[in-house]
């Protein structure tokens, strides 16, 4: 069942997958796929409810805005479909969205640019419904996004 | 494009891998200038992530401009020692770059 989730949510199409699949995938084909209008808008819809069992790791003070590290982790919760990292502060809040196949433990670590001091959300969307989590992080420097 | 576009390592520890890999990439958001020329340095960023483990998709991402230069990433995956891991990403001119590595 997640699986099935996993591929409809996952690509635009069966044939996609399966060209991606057999390692055929085309970077044209890749780029048609990117959601431009959902990356560049300038604002993140729908969060959510605040949760416990979503856990964000980021530093309170980030001394240099252009490497601000982030973890989230949503092992606790079930039918995880995907993990979104929101800079709130940012001109292109959503940072990258990853979407959970068979096998993947929902758990992401990465590192972001801020352009200034503000909250990060850890989104997680499940199958019954969207998780979210927050922090500040002040930013002294801003790291140019 | 680099000889490594991926640096991986892949560690099995009871059942659960963890990746971490360093993908070298220059992120440019589009926002900033040159200092000489004062014209903007054009965007050039990874676009996607997608993770593979013993060639089937586990992972795949979206990746926006926000991401620092040179992406750090941390994902974990059920799996055993000896799982080949593959992780490619594709850049918003098309560029991509993949790098491969047996659990340990």
């Amino acid at each position: 069942m997640r699986r099935r989730l996993f591929l409809k949510g996952t690509l635009a199409g069966s044939a996609i997958t399966a060209a991606l699949g057999a390692g055929l995938l085309l970077p044209r084909a890749a780029l048609a796929a990117w959601p431009k209008a959902v990356m560049e808008a300038s604002s993140f819809g729908d969060t959510g409810t605040a949760s416990g069992s979503v856990k964000i790791k980021a530093p309170e003070i980030a001394e240099n805005g252009a490497v601000v590290p982030i973890t989230i982790d949503a092992t606790g919760v079930d039918g995880v479909e995907s993990i979104s990292i929101v800079a709130a502060a940012n001109s292109r809040p959503l940072a990258a969205t990853y979407r959970m196949g068979e096998g993947a433990i929902p758990f992401v670590s990465t590192r972001l640019k801020m352009s200034k001091t503000g909250d990060v959300y850890g989104v997680v969307k499940t199958v019954s419904g969207t998780l979210n989590t927050k922090t500040q992080v002040k930013v002294t420097v801003g790291g140019c996004a | 494009m680099a000889k490594s576009a991926v640096k991986l390592r892949a560690k099995a520890k009871k059942g659960i891998i963890d990746i971490k890999c360093l993908m070298t990439h220059p992120m440019e958001t589009g926002f900033r200038k040159d200092k000489k020329t004062g014209e903007k340095i054009p965007e050039h960023f990874i676009q996607t992530v997608v993770a593979e483990k013993n060639g089937v998709v586990f992972m795949n991402a979206d990746v926006n401009t926000t991401i620092s230069k040179n992406p750090y990433l941390r994902i974990k995956v059920a799996g055993e020692k000896g799982d080949k891991i593959t992780v490619t990403w594709t850049d918003n001119k098309g560029v991509t770059g993949t790098g491969s590595k047996a659990a340990k």
